[in-house]
């Protein structure tokens, strides 16, 4: 063995160099973090606004969340192109639907929409995570989270993103998700106050701006009620 | 098999085989960084940020960048964090060594000669790009030392993932013979825009004063920003928010009596 020579300086002869596929790639990660928390008559979303590609800031200020209609809206962490593409072709497809129905598009038909659009590009995904969240026909807020290719599940708070590591445990921890292997089976959805619940997702995007490189510079806050989309904002740090 | 002396590369076979199979090796906390210096009039002010990444993770908000390397000497340090401070740890226990036994002060240059050797032994897997900074008897020098054992010797100087950004407020704003006030104002000015502009970088800015007449080690020079939000849930109340309305007071002593008691026996 010690009298061979280490593999790293064998040359390999000329054609003989193992093939390498092309380095470049079609997505490019934006980084961002959303979250949505559903209450009995509420539903809180939350996007930070920060857009960035490696170690640079592309810019602070690019709202993450499309706005269908007062009862639902779209939030998307990922790849800015592709979610401006699916923000796009979500919006269309909402103006036909209003043509065809005349009345805006409910929140659960909505999230089936986007679990369908999201699937429809099973093999080149939209590189995007996103949140539907809003209010259902009863009135209570709903929030349903997905994977970048359509699987979907309607829960009772979200988050996704960069800083779903480090958010999602908080939320589990403070809104406590009920299992549904649980038996008598329990309410999932948030009981806390709208006030209390503002609060816990503005502290949750405090934290993660602190350890997460992708969350900062601001946060954009929806919250929705029966009379209508009331916004808030909150400053995170800018370094 | 009897080996007859010299290097076994048994384990590099090994472990190329298995990266060839897909196995990750172990990572290293990167210190993402932004680090700076200039000469000015009568010395050298070396400035840092704080903040440590591991991978997309912050993993120290609040680490020290700039290193000692002797009394006279300093070095910011970025690249991995083992590297940087084991590389100037190193050389730091030389010069002292070489000081009791000579009895002079330590030179920049030999400190320089001393981490560039060293580097370039490892061939750039010892992954430290640092920014060398001190006064001696000849006067103030900074130099810049790559992870391959490169050297440079400049007037002003950048280092790590935000060297860009500092070195574009250096280009614009830099002079000769500048005053210490102006100088540090500079390296700050500098640091601070790597710290808001590169997300590798952040949290305060380190600075490091070095004259003939002394070092001023200034950590957190510069704390820029807070937390913006105190949550509010839940809710507080300081003390003393709530009247006291009526107090009573009762002496128990008049109404128990202490008898002393005696010892129990003990079986044996």
């Amino acid at each position: 063995m010690a009298t061979a020579l280490p593999v790293r300086a064998q040359v390999p002869a000329a054609g003989q160099a193992t093939k390498q596929h092309a380095s470049w790639s079609p997505y490019d990660d934006n980084g961002g973090t959303v979250v949505a928390v559903a209450g009995d008559d509420y539903c809180i979303v939350a996007a930070s606004t920060r857009m960035s590609t490696g170690y640079s800031i592309l810019t602070r200020n690019k709202s993450k969340i499309l706005r269908l209609n007062p009862k639902c809206v779209v939030a998307s962490a990922g790849m800015q192109a592709d979610m401006e593409t699916l923000h796009k072709m979500l919006h269309s497809r909402h103006v036909t639907y209003q043509f065809n129905h005349r009345r805006p598009m409910s929140c659960p038909a909505t999230a089936q929409l986007l679990s369908n659009t999201l699937y429809y590009k099973r093999f080149f995904p939209y590189y995007t995570f996103n949140l539907c969240a809003g209010l259902d026909d009863e009135g209570r807020g709903a929030v349903y989270t997905y994977d970048a290719i359509g699987s979907y599940e309607r829960v009772g708070y979200g988050c996704q993103g960069s800083g779903k590591e480090l958010i999602q445990p908080v939320l589990d921890n403070q809104l406590k998700a009920a299992s549904p292997l649980v038996l008598p089976q329990q309410q999932w959805l948030s009981s806390l106050p709208l006030e209390q619940a503002v609060d816990l997702v503005k502290g949750a995007f405090v934290s993660a701006g602190e350890r997460d490189i992708y969350t900062g510079d601001d946060v954009e806050i929806l919250i929705i009620t029966k009379d209508g989309i009331r916004t808030d904002s909150l400053q995170l740090k800018r370094d | 098999m009897a080996q007859a002396g010299g290097f076994s590369f048994d384990l590099c076979k090994r472990n190329e085989f298995l990266e060839a199979r897909g196995m990750k090796g172990p990572g290293f906390t990167k210190t993402g960084t932004t680090i700076a210096g200039v000469i000015f009039k009568d010395g050298v002010v070396l400035g840092a940020d704080t903040r440590s990444t591991a991978g997309t993770t912050v993993a120290d908000k609040n680490c020290e960048k700039i290193h000692y390397i002797a009394p006279n000497i300093y070095c910011c340090g970025a690249g991995t964090a083992a590297d940087t401070e084991n590389v100037t740890g190193m050389v730091a226990s030389q010069l002292e060594l070489h000081r009791y036994a000579t009895g002079t002060q330590s030179r920049v240059i030999t400190a320089m000669t001393l981490l560039k050797s060293h580097l370039f032994r490892y061939q750039g897997h010892v992954s430290a790009a640092l920014v060398l900074g001190g006064v001696d008897f000849r006067g103030p020098h900074l130099f810049t030392v790559y992870p391959h054992g490169s050297t440079d010797s400049l007037p002003f100087c950048t280092m790590g993932s935000g060297s860009l950004n500092a070195m574009a407020v250096f280009e614009a704003g830099y002079k000769d013979d500048m005053s210490k006030e102006e100088a540090m104002e500079l390296v700050a000015r500098a640091i601070r825009s790597g710290v808001m502009n590169d997300l590798g970088s952040g949290s305060n800015v380190d600075l490091c004063i070095i004259s003939k007449e002394g070092v001023e080690y200034k950590r957190n020079h510069e704390y820029l920003q807070g937390k913006t939000y105190e949550r509010q849930f839940p809710q507080r109340f300081a003390a003393g928010s709530v009247p006291v309305v009526r107090e009573r007071v009762y002496d128990i002593r008049k109404a128990v009596t202490v008898v002393e008691g005696e010892p129990m026996e003990m079986e044996s």
